[in-house]
C-alpha cells in the first residue's frame, strides 16, 4: 500500500481546486502500472464499487462483461473506453466539479479501464464548460494524447449510453435501439464500455491502494465515498464527498438546512423520487433508497423548501422531461406532455376527483415502452409525488394547498 | 437484454414505430393498441414490454407481424440458448 492513500472522507478532490498533474502525482502517487484485468477486475469486484452515473451497476461487472481478448492483436484492440460527463441532469454539478479540479483521477481511470479490457480506443465525453480543463489536464502528460474528446450537449438525455455512441458515432446525441448491450456491440459494433467520470476517478483509486483501503469509508452495502450534488431548500447549491450510506439529513444539515426548512427531498434528480421530512434519516446508498422506492441515480439531493409546493415543483420538472423527450419514441412523445398536463391541473387546483388516478394509468402505460429510460424515471418521479404529496392532492382538490396559505 | 432462455421474443424499436397498427391485428393475443395507437404488450412484466415473449404457437403469426410492418419496427428474437 502507498504511503500517498488519502485519509477519512476527502479522497477525490485531496489535490485541491484545479489540481494540475504535479500536484496530482504529489498527492496519489504514480498509478501502478499496468494492472492486468485478471489483478484489477477482481479487486473492483473486492471493493464493492457501484457505478456513479445513475444506473448504479457494479462496476467490476460491467467491466466483467466486456468480451475476453482474443488471441488476434486485431481483437485486442478492438474494444472501446468511454469516460462519459455528460452529466445532463440540470441539478447534477459533480461531473463538472470533478473534471474542474480532479481531471487526471478520471484519465487515471480511464487508462487503467482501457488496459484492462484491451481497448485500443479511448474517449472522454462531456459537455463544452468542461473542455478546457480536461483539455489542459490532457496536455500536461504524456499517456493521455490518445484519448479523444468529445463534446456532449446540454441535454437531459445526451448521457444516456446509447446516446453517448450515438454522439460520438453521428454526431447526434438521442438514444437508439438496443437489443444487445453496448459492451458486446458498441461504437463502430464494438465492445464498448461506458463508464460515469466519477466511476473512473474510484477505479483510479482502487487500482493505487486496493479495495482494502477503499471500503475503509462508507458501510458494507456501499462503500467508499459518494459525489453528491445538493440544491434548492439550502443555502448554496453543494457539491459535497461523502461516505456512501451517509443519512441524507446529515447532508442536508452539513449544507446547512434545518429539518424545520425541508418539506421533502427529492433524490436522485428528475427521474428520482420524493422522500418525505419524515423519512430523512434513511441512507444515501442504493440498497438503503430501494426500501423507500427511490433510487440514488447521480447522487442529487433537491430540498423542497417547508413552504413549497411539492406537486407544482413536481409539475414543473415533468414539464421540463417531457420537453426534453427526444420525440423518437411514441408513448414518451405523447404520453410525458400527458403526464405534465395532468399534474399541472392537479397542482393548480381542479377539483376533477379522476385527474390522479388518469395521472397515475398514464403513467403507468408508458413504462418500458422506449429506446431509453426516459419515461420510466419520468414515472417514477410521478407515481412518487402522488404518493409524497397525496395529502397535498386532496387538499388541492378543494382549492386549497397545504403548504401556501390561500392557495 | 432482449434475448431469453427458451423462447422467442418480439422487440419492438420504438424509434421507428409509427402506430400503424397492423402487429395489433395480427397478434392481438400479444399485443394491444394504446390511446395513441401504439402497440402494447397484453402480458408480462411492464418494464419489459419493449420485449414481448412469443409462445411457439404464435412463432408464424409473430413473424408476418416482422414480415408485414410498414416501419420495419419488429424483429424476432431466438432464444438466448439457441443462438
Amino acid at each position: 500500500m502507498s504511503t500517498h492513500s488519502p485519509f477519512g472522507v476527502n479522497r477525490l478532490f485531496a489535490a485541491g481546486a484545479r489540481a494540475t498533474y504535479r500536484t496530482h502525482l504529489a498527492t496519489y502517487g504514480d498509478l501502478a502500472p499496468g494492472s492486468s484485468r485478471a489483478e484489477l477486475i477482481p479487486e473492483l469486484e473486492r471493493s464493492g464499487l457501484i457505478g456513479r452515473g445513475g444506473a448504479g451497476f457494479p462496476a467490476a461487472q460491467k467491466f466483467g462483461s466486456v468480451p475476453r481478448s482474443g488471441m488476434s492483436s486485431l481483437w485486442r484492440s478492438s474494444a472501446i473506453v468511454i469516460a462519459n460527463g455528460a452529466e445532463g441532469e440540470p441539478r447534477s454539478l459533480k461531473d463538472e466539479r470533478l473534471l474542474r479540479d480532479a481531471p487526471h483521477l478520471v484519465i487515471d481511470g480511464l487508462l487503467a479501464a482501457a488496459a484492462v479490457v484491451h481497448a485500443g480506443t479511448m474517449y472522454l465525453y462531456t459537455t463544452a464548460q468542461s473542455l478546457p480543463s480536461v483539455r489542459r489536464a490532457i496536455s500536461e502528460r504524456d499517456d493521455a494524447r490518445a484519448i479523444r474528446v468529445v463534446e456532449a450537449p446540454d441535454t437531459f438525455i445526451s448521457g444516456e449510453a446509447s446516446a453517448v455512441v450515438n454522439a460520438i458515432s453521428n454526431g447526434v446525441a438521442l438514444p437508439t435501439d438496443k437489443t444487445v448491450r453496448l459492451t458486446t456491440s458498441g461504437l463502430k459494433q464494438r465492445p464498448t464500455l461506458v463508464q460515469n467520470v466519477e466511476t473512473l476517478a474510484h477505479v483510479a483509486l482502487v487500482a493505487r491502494y486496493g479495495s482494502a483501503w477503499f471500503r475503509e469509508v462508507g458501510s458494507n452495502r456501499d462503500p467508499g465515498t459518494r459525489l453528491v450534488t445538493v440544491s434548492g431548500a439550502v443555502p448554496a447549491d453543494r457539491v459535497l464527498e461523502v461516505p456512501g450510506d451517509t443519512p441524507v439529513r446529515d447532508i442536508l444539515r452539513a449544507c446547512g438546512a434545518t429539518d424545520d426548512d425541508i418539506a421533502a427531498v427529492l433524490v436522485g434528480g428528475y427521474h428520482g423520487a420524493w422522500l418525505s421530512g419524515n423519512d430523512l434519516s434513511v441512507g444515501l446508498s442504493p440498497a438503503a433508497l430501494a426500501s423507500h422506492g427511490a433510487h440514488l441515480g447521480a447522487g442529487i439531493l433537491y430540498a423542497l423548501a417547508a413552504d413549497q409546493c411539492g406537486l407544482r415543483a413536481s409539475a414543473e420538472i415533468v414539464r421540463y422531461l417531457a420537453n426534453e423527450s427526444a420525440q423518437q419514441c411514441g408513448p414518451c412523445m405523447f404520453g410525458l406532455p400527458e403526464m405534465a398536463r395532468l399534474l399541472e391541473r392537479i397542482a393548480s387546483g381542479d377539483p376533477d376527483r379522476r385527474l390522479a388516478r388518469e395521472l397515475a394509468s398514464v403513467s403507468e402505460s408508458v413504462v418500458g415502452r422506449g429506446s431509453c429510460h426516459h419515461p420510466n424515471g419520468t414515472t417514477r418521479l410521478v407515481l412518487s409525488a402522488l404518493d409524497a404529496f397525496s395529502p397535498d392532492v386532496q387538499a388541492h382538490l378543494t382549492g386549497r394547498c397545504v403548504r401556501r396559505a390561500g392557495r | 437484454m432482449a434475448g431469453t432462455p427458451n423462447r422467442y421474443t418480439l422487440h419492438i424499436d420504438w424509434t421507428k414505430c409509427d402506430g400503424r397498427g397492423l402487429c395489433t391485428e395480427l397478434i392481438p393475443d400479444l399485443l394491444a393498441r394504446d390511446k395513441w395507437g401504439y402497440p402494447i404488450a397484453k402480458t408480462g412484466d411492464p418494464a419489459a414490454r419493449s420485449n414481448v415473449a412469443v409462445p411457439g404457437s404464435r412463432l408464424a403469426a409473430a413473424g408476418d407481424a416482422v414480415d408485414l410492418c410498414p416501419l420495419l419496427a419488429l424483429k424476432l428474437i431466438a432464444p438466448t440458448d439457441a443462438r
